[in-house]
């Protein structure tokens, strides 16, 4: 009998108790983690009821016409969310317009063209965009972008198409400086970065292989760029405007200071207007009467599905690019 | 990790200190929300009464339907507003009004070559711009109040306010007194549903996007529209002559209101009748719990109250306010006593 083999049962033994507690900590951790995955579904779910239970007596009280009707009449108290509806998805939409082309302009100048000691700065700088606060968007759109638009753009634009028919009426006076047009601009600054960076990023997905036998059979940087990376990398870009566009339908401060706070819909890109978060953000802290602050949560109710719908479609986008690269 | 862990609780522990020593300090000052038409004067008189008592106040002008909400959920000693609560609210949220102030609406527009108190309005016409029935400055209705005047062909930018306000409150109030149309249309409230025009948060919003605007129009508490320099306009009263916005034509106004016999001190000054009148005067009334929860602190603001009536006359008349007359402050002294109480006693103990 050797010492080994008396030390043998001993080692076993311990060696099933380390066994024992990897398992045990491996299955505490497993726990753990699925809690705080299932914690995500809970509040989101918490939300989602808060937000129907909230909006419960004005979504009962005036029923489907809640989404048909423009009235938002404290005095009588007949609400309808059209007007900043309409204003949420308008001044988003011309956001993404602005946006998309030169995001994608940025994304392709980094990606193909620009010399190397210019790309992070570029880079950096775009990036930087992202990380001012809101606040600071609204407030240099109401002190420097306003009144720059008011005082120059926006009269010369008028008096352009002042007997365009059609449209003299897309861009009527009087020259107020805030309204929709201004808040899109500003929208449109605030998603660029967004933008650039996941267009960046899916560009990067793009094999050199295909970039370097286009450029071998004699394709321009032009063409290189229209025929095989945008096609290559169509459903990531879509995903990122997505992305983008749920950022600025949500966006409340920044709107806020340059939308003008009318409940109206006009055809005028320059008249005033309101979308849900800054008509929530402007009226909730004196909101007299259960009514009008149930129907403030209304706007919220439709804020968050629209919101939700809009991140659904961005991220099936990128995951399908994801699928495609293979990461 | 442990490291940082230990001086994460240092410094915890520190803020929590530093807490507790800032929020003793604060406790001495007082807390109040609401109208912003009331703000100027409030602002100096806490700047006053803090030299001499060294009690601070911190109010925040956050709009009338905002005081009224804060009041009510207690997050403020105080709230303060220009539309009058009605008999049922009051009693329903157990809260006392007193009027504190009364000053004067006053219209203010941008117009290129005119000056301040120049141009002449009167209900009626300002009932149709802010309708968006009158949409340029040379409207013949705007011309046959302002024959002498040459009056530009701008368009009327119409700015209102986007919070609940009691300013909103009178100056609809007032409208509707005017205008058929208007009462049909709109109706007057804190917060309504405007025709046209733009929305600007609080007088201060409000003033400023007139200032940006050529052709604009808005209205504010006259303090506003002279700190900023803001052409106002002169008005047509209800005795049919035109008046200046001045601390006389508000007083004629004031000295109307019979708060004597008015229940719960509630009275409405706009469209007074009589030759010296400016017809869109208003009001500020100051909320408070009638059993309040921290009576020190209700007791400590009744007493700057007591203060401003009587030591803060200068201040407001100096920003074109009407100090409410003594024989009213005597019977809004003797409400405190009667209705403000903790523990079977009258907070307020006088003098």
């Amino acid at each position: 009998m050797s010492a080994v083999q008396e030390a043998l049962p001993a080692v076993r033994g311990s060696r099933d108790a380390t066994v024992r507690r990897f398992a045990l900590t491996d299955s505490i951790f497993h726990g753990m983690t699925r809690a705080a995955a299932i914690l995500v579904l809970v509040l989101l779910g918490g939300v989602a009821i808060s937000l129907v239970a909230g909006s419960w007596q004005a979504l009962s009280t005036f029923g489907f016409s809640f989404l048909t009707s423009e009235s938002w009449n404290p005095v009588t108290e007949k609400f309808g969310a059209l007007a900043p509806i309409y204003g949420t998805i308008i001044t988003s939409a011309i956001a993404i317009l602005i946006a998309v082309p030169l995001g994608i302009g940025i994304a392709i100048f980094l990606t193909e063209l620009c010399p190397r000691p210019l790309r992070r700065p570029i880079g950096m700088a775009v990036e930087l965009l992202a990380g001012i606060p809101s606040i600071i968007y609204g407030i240099w759109g109401l002190f420097v972008l306003a009144p720059f638009l008011q005082t120059t753009v926006q009269p010369f634009i008028i008096n352009v198409f002042h007997g365009v028919p059609g449209l003299n009426g897309l861009f009527a006076g009087p020259p107020y400086g805030i309204g929709l047009l201004t808040s899109a601009m500003i929208l449109a600054i605030m998603i660029l970065p967004f933008i650039t960076s996941i267009t960046k990023d899916v560009f990067d997905t793009v094999p050199s292989v295909l970039k370097e036998s286009a450029y071998g059979i004699g394709c321009t940087t032009w063409e290189v760029t229209r025929r095989v990376v945008i096609p290559y990398t169509r459903i990531g870009i879509m995903g990122g405007v997505m992305l983008a566009l749920g950022r600025a339908l949500g966006e409340t401060m920044a709107v806020t200071f340059v939308i003008g706070n009318a409940h109206r819909i006009s055809t005028s890109l320059f008249a005033p207007a309101t979308t849900i978060s800054a008509t929530i953000a402007n009226e909730f802290t004196e909101a007299v009467g259960d009514l009008y602050t149930s129907s403030l949560v209304a706007l919220g109710l439709i804020l968050f599905v629209i919101t939700f719908l809009i991140l659904a479609i961005a991220r099936y986008m990128l995951m399908r690019i994801d699928a495609r690269t293979g990461a | 990790m442990r490291h940082f862990i230990r001086s994460a609780a240092v410094a915890i522990a520190m803020a929590t200190a530093s807490t507790f020593t800032l929020s003793a300090a604060i406790a001495a000052d007082l807390s109040g929300a609401g109208s912003t038409f009331i703000y100027p004067v409030f602002a100096k008189w806490a700047d006053t009464y803090k030299k001499d008592t060294g009690v601070g106040l911190n109010y925040q002008s956050i709009g009338s339907g905002g005081g009224i909400k804060q009041v009510i959920a207690k997050t403020v000693t105080f709230g303060a507003t220009d539309k009058p609560m009605s008999d049922a609210d009051l009693e329903k949220n157990g809260l006392v009004q007193f009027p504190m102030v009364m000053g004067g609406i006053v219209p203010i527009v941008n117009l290129t070559g005119v000056k301040p108190g120049e141009l002449v309005l009167d209900g009626k016409t300002i009932a149709q711009i802010y309708l968006g029935a009158i949409t340029t400055w040379d409207d013949a209705a705007i011309k046959a109040l302002n024959p002498s005047l040459k009056l530009p062909s701008t368009a009327i930018a119409v700015v209102h306010r986007s919070d609940g306000s009691g300013t909103t409150f009178n100056f609809t109030n007032y409208l509707v007194k005017l205008s058929p149309d208007w009462k049909d249309k709109v109706g007057s409230d804190t917060a309504v549903e405007w025709p046209t025009g733009v929305g600007a948060k609080g007088s201060e919003g409000v003033a400023n996007t007139v200032k940006q605007t050529d052709g604009g129009i808005g209205y504010v508490e006259y303090a506003y529209a002279k700190q900023n320099n803001l052409s106002y306009s002169k008005m047509l009263n209800a005795a049919g002559k035109v008046v200046e916005p001045s601390l006389e034509s508000f007083g004629a106004a004031a000295s109307n209101a019979d708060f004597k016999t008015a229940k719960n001190f509630n009275v409405i000054i706009t469209n007074e009748p009589g030759d010296t009148t400016w017809p869109i005067a208003a009001s500020t009334w100051v909320l408070i719990h009638k059993a309040p929860d921290d009576a020190a602190a209700t007791g400590e603001a009744l007493k700057f109250f007591a203060w401003a009536y009587k030591d803060g006359k200068e201040t407001a008349k100096a920003l074109d306010y009407v100090s409410i007359p003594d024989s009213v402050v005597d019977l809004i002294k003797a409400s405190w006593k009667a209705d403000i109480q903790a523990g079977g006693k009258p907070v307020y103990a006088g003098e």
